[in-house]
């Protein structure tokens, strides 16, 4: 009973490859791949540069304040003699894990109301997404402002804890992961309601397929698209909002440099000494120019249709 | 002998709108249908848009409880969980396969979902029933949009054909595609019912493709059944005037005129207000008073095997 057809198909490639090689041919994704792989390698590796160069990045020297770049100082010192090069390496590692993780952790929890909300339908998504609207709807600065006020030590939580120096970075990942989840939330959910109407959602359900099977089969690998790139936009809207916080004073606090409390410092000195002002200012930039380069690289090398 | 699958008077309901604001309004979907497919028999089931072929499909799968009625499998109830020896083939062969995923595990899904069968066992399978429907045994590496929709079509009907079952709900499975492919997958369907003795509920609304496939045919209008007959009475001596309407709405070479009078005019009514009794009667070249006022039920026709629902059943031309 077999039907003749004469069909030629193209070579098989595992999915990763065809993913990576679509990425590759995104040029400008790859230019900014390369350039937040550096920015990384170099922020981890700040010690070793500090070592390097043989400057240490807290040591107050103010027989040298605002010296112009040197080969000791390679982007020269800042109001207290700091090495400024040093400091933004040290301040990027924050912002960059601060980006991360909080998306991870805000995501995770979007995803996660967005994808029930749009698979259940009826009174848990209406409920969900009023949830959804509420925080949606208050101002996010002042709410991050009043988040990063709380008194942790009010909590309960254990006061060795409270007092080692990794608090104000867990806390500011905390504060942002509360605070930006919703658009992931929404778009999880929209792309949940398009995808579980299709017919091979059905058809898996018709073979008895239970809802977790299709949430994990079906439902998450079709709205991962999406997902990306609004993860992507989340990163660099992060690294924005840490520098916000830390700028007016209610993230990482000095002497813990971050992009946004170097600014802080350095509004007062931009008319005197513009250099200290314009490095962590430029880093953000780039770093949020790059990571959203990199986020619509990831979403065309995700969908098998931009091959044609 | 207890029939494969006994549909008895299911009707499926959809309440509208009303969350807030105004009165609810109810859709009648489907209507107190009744019917029964025996083993390795195909029973298409014919109607407009709208006539709530899609729904009834997707009731006798098990996707949607009726409202009211009961749908048995071989004497047990259809349950909306576990293990089904029912599968369906789609419309869209595009919505039909999940792009994300390889034919080989598209095509095995209902195994796996079943569980119990190793995952090389599941390819060996996969390849298997993908060389029996036409496609190389390769394809199983391959994404579903290398494909076209005839060969889509194929990739959907392995996926239906691989866990055996014993009825195949099939919704409109070619108006999606090119004609000179619908030719191939009509034979393929064809091909397999003649060598597996599966049985199908092929839900179509084209007359000609029914006439080649269909062991018996139902023919619904606005979610109740207006004739149920052999596919020979019914295309030879239909008893239900909405039949002949169709059947004479069907174009023909070289057979002179169409009949005047018999045609069925303007559109279906809305299943929100249908009307009062017969509810053909509005469009029904012959109805009466008594038609606006009794609803017929489903009975013989005098002297054949058929049934139909209409007062003069049987007395037509």
């Amino acid at each position: 009973m077999t039907v003749a057809t004469n069909l030629t198909l193209e070579a098989p490639q595992s999915i990763w490859n065809a993913r990576w090689n679509r990425f590759r041919r995104h040029r400008l994704a790859m230019t900014a791949t390369i350039f937040l792989i550096l920015l990384a390698i170099a922020c981890a590796a700040a010690d070793l540069i500090a070592n390097a160069l043989g400057v240490d990045p807290s040591a107050v020297d103010l027989f040298e304040r605002f010296s112009p770049p040197s080969s000791k100082h390679l982007l020269g010192t800042d109001e207290i003699g700091r090495d400024v090069l040093v400091r933004l390496l040290h301040g990027g590692r924050i912002s960059l894990m601060v980006g991360l993780l909080a998306t991870a952790l805000g995501g995770a929890f979007g995803v996660l109301i967005g994808v029930v909300s749009g698979f259940l339908e009826g009174r848990t998504d209406a409920f969900l997404m009023r949830f959804t609207d509420c925080v949606l709807s208050l101002p996010i600065i002042p709410l991050l402002i009043v988040l990063g006020a709380v008194d942790l030590s009010k909590l309960g939580l254990p006061q060795a804890w409270l007092n080692s120096p990794s608090v104000s970075f867990w806390r500011i990942v905390v504060v942002i992961a509360l605070v930006d989840w919703t658009a992931i939330a929404r778009i999880s959910r929209a792309a949940t309601l398009s995808v579980k109407h299709r017919d091979f959602v059905q058809a898996a359900r018709a073979s008895g397929a239970t809802r977790l099977y299709n949430i994990t089969a079906h439902i998450l690998p079709n709205i991962a698209t999406p997902l990306i790139v609004a993860g992507a936009l989340t990163v660099g809207r992060v690294i924005l909002f840490e520098s916000t916080l830390s700028f007016l004073g209610f993230g990482v606090v000095p002497p813990t440099p971050t992009w946004g409390n170097m600014l802080t410092n350095a509004q007062e000195l931009v008319t005197s000494a513009p250099a200290l002002a314009i490095y962590p200012g430029v880093l953000i930039l780039l770093t949020v120019v790059a990571v959203n380069l990199v986020g619509d690289g990831v979403r065309v090398a995700f969908d098998p249709r931009s091959d044609s | 002998m207890t029939p494969l699958l006994d549909v008895r008077d299911v009707s499926v309901r959809f309440p509208l709108g009303g969350s807030w604001f105004g009165a609810k309004q109810i859709l009648r979907a489907v209507e107190g249908v009744s019917f029964q497919i025996a083993a390795g028999e195909t029973l298409a089931l014919v109607g407009e848009s709208g006539s709530g072929k899609t729904t009834l499909g997707h009731v006798v799968s098990g996707l949607r409880s009726p409202t009211s009625g009961s749908v048995e499998f071989r004497g047990e109830a259809i349950t909306r969980s576990g293990e089904k020896p029912i599968q369906l083939v789609f419309q869209d062969p595009f919505s039909a396969l999940d792009p994300r995923m390889l034919v080989g595990d598209i095509v095995a899904e209902p195994l796996r979902i079943r569980g119990g069968v190793s995952t090389a066992e599941r390819r060996d399978r996969a390849s298997r029933i993908l060389t029996q429907v036409g496609l190389p045994a390769e394809s199983i590496s391959r994404y579903p949009h290398q494909f076209s929709g005839g060969q889509r079509q194929r990739i959907a009907i392995a996926r239906a054909l691989i866990s055996d079952p014993q009825l195949i709900v099939a919704d409109e499975p070619l108006s999606a595609l090119d004609v000179s492919v619908q030719s191939q997958v009509l034979n393929l369907i064809k091909d397999i019912q003649e060598s597996q003795q599966i049985a199908y509920l092929f839900i179509s609304h084209d007359l000609g493709v029914v006439n080649h496939l269909a062991d018996r045919v139902a023919v619904l209008y606005l979610g109740r059944l207006m004739e149920i007959a052999t596919r020979q009475d019914l295309f030879e001596r239909p008893s239900h005037p909405y039949t002949r309407a169709l059947l004479t709405s069907l174009p023909r070479v070289g057979r002179g005129r169409r009949l005047p009078g018999q045609g069925a005019h303007g559109e279906i009514p809305s299943p929100l207000s249908p009307p009062s009794g017969c509810v053909f009667h509005t469009r029904c070249p012959r109805a009466e008073k008594l038609c606006t006022e009794q609803v017929p039920e489903l009975l013989p026709v005098e002297g054949r095997t058929q049934l139909a629902a209409c007062h003069f059943r049987g007395s037509g031309p």
